[in-house]
């Protein structure tokens, strides 16, 4: 205690040569600790990711029973990969016991109310249609924009949600109208007082599926025949 | 927000370790009589945004009590060798790098509780109780009295971070730990869910906490018989 307080009333500052020796050790320490709880916990981390991002491609697309994930590269190409990590965006596809493709699941993100919305959607080649609808994340206000998440009547827009492809993007655009005033089956039936909230998911699906889509059926001998 | 914090005030400081008050001292110190959420009203960031339910403040308190310990340990260990020039260098590499523990750690054992804590955990490198607790504990004690300091300080934070989530969690949404409590009739309060609630909340803590002390100060004097009779004596 006493060394440590001359220390701190000292009137002689320190030399360089020692703060830059001091500043080096202690960051080599801190470098050492942080390495070691990276290499500690990646593997758990990849393990979680994997279990969550399964977890969601099972709900919107019920009843697979083999998925096949592909990267999707920058020139529009897609190549089958083992696991969840990687920066690509990426495509979930999913097939039944037979290698029948039922799905794919596509993760999409904007702004919400209240900050980034994730969701995961699926769309099914054959009906042309988007077929499944999941909320991954989201902060909207509790009791009002969070029902985009729960709420029965806006889930079940997800059912059958036309998404014919054109060139380029899709036929109809998907949007988002007035609670009760669905006309069309490429809307969707928003939630009132949660307008906002249910416009975003709109809008975020709109934006990716204008993407997606087309290149879904780009693709599609290749997803159709799976990893192999 | 947090970076504001680091504009207050620091906490009374400690007593120097050679005073030598009792180690238990230490510790019960930051529970309750200088809790810091509560008395010295640090941390109010973390504290609003998190406890919206119980199982976040738990998540929390957790993360918070290993920093603080960790760091308070190892800022004891260099605090002899640390030139004063760079001390809060020093301290901020030290509490970032175990941040980043926390940061990998929490993403290990639950990606839920990750995404609900949300940009929360990489700011406990500027939660003000962390870096005051560097400055005014362990540069200045030795390594066991620190780390009581930090468990200390840690568990009165998990009691603040407590108290405010189960109120919040109970009215705001009719349940404890994701348990309903009241029955599907219930309406719950969202507004308790919200910012605005947790201002209340923190509010009705802080006036229970000051009549509290304001009754203990009037106990004190009431039982302190020799000042009252020579106040009295004159008369």
């Amino acid at each position: 205690m006493t060394a440590s307080v001359q220390a701190l009333t000292a009137e002689k500052p320190s030399s360089s040569l020692y703060i830059i020796g001091v500043l080096s050790i202690v960051s080599t320490i801190c470098g050492i600790i942080i390495v070691f709880a990276y290499t500690s916990t990646a593997l758990p981390i990849a393990r979680n990711l994997a279990i969550i991002t399964n977890e969601a491609v099972s709900q919107v697309v019920p009843g697979g029973q083999q998925n096949t994930i592909f990267a999707i590269q920058p020139g529009g190409e897609i190549k089958p990969v083992t696991g969840v990590g990687g920066s690509d965006p990426k495509l979930f596809a999913v097939y039944d016991g037979a290698g029948k493709l039922l799905g794919v699941a596509i993760e999409a993100a904007g702004s919400g109310y209240a900050d980034l919305v994730s969701v995961m959607y699926a769309y099914s080649p054959e009906r042309q249609a988007i077929i499944g609808f999941k909320l991954i994340d989201a902060k909207e206000t509790p009791g009002l924009g969070d029902k985009i998440g729960t709420d029965p009547n806006f889930l079940a827009n997800f059912n059958e949600l036309e998404a014919k492809p054109a060139n380029p993007g899709l036929a109809h655009p998907i949007q988002t109208v007035k609670h009760a005033t669905k006309a069309n089956p490429w809307e969707i039936d928003g939630i009132s007082g949660a307008t906002v909230s249910s416009n975003a998911v709109g809008r975020i699906i709109n934006e990716s599926a204008q993407k997606m889509v087309p290149l879904i059926e780009r693709n599609l001998d290749q997803i159709r025949k799976g990893a192999s | 927000m947090s970076t504001a914090h680091q504009h207050q005030p620091s906490p009374p400081a400690s007593p120097p370790e050679a005073a030598g008050p009792p180690a238990s001292e230490t510790f019960l110190n930051g529970l309750w009589k200088e809790n810091p959420v509560f008395v010295q009203v640090l941390g109010t960031c973390p504290t609003m945004a998190i406890t919206n339910s119980v199982r976040n403040a738990l998540a929390m308190s957790v993360a918070v009590i290993f920093v603080l310990v960790c760091s308070n340990a190892l800022v004891s260990l260099v605090r002899k060798t640390t030139p004063k020039e760079v001390r809060i260098a020093v301290f901020i590499l030290i509490i970032a790098t175990f941040v980043t523990v926390v940061d990998y750690a929490v993403k290990a054992v639950s990606i839920p509780i990750y995404q609900a804590m949300g940009p929360f955990i990489a700011l406990i490198v500027v939660n003000c109780i962390i870096l005051a607790r560097a400055e005014a504990f362990a540069y200045k004690n030795g390594v066991f009295r620190s780390i009581l300091d930090g468990f200390g300080m840690g568990f009165g934070f998990s009691i603040a971070l407590l108290f405010m989530g189960s109120i919040r969690e109970i009215l705001g949404a009719g349940t404890l730990l994701g348990y309903p409590l009241f029955g599907a009739n219930y309406q719950p309060w969202v507004i308790f869910l919200l910012p605005s609630g947790g201002f209340f909340t923190f509010a009705f803590w802080l006036l229970i906490f000051a009549w509290w002390r304001e009754r203990k100060d009037k106990r004190a004097k009431a039982t302190r018989p020799e000042a009252g009779q020579l106040e009295a004596a004159p008369q």
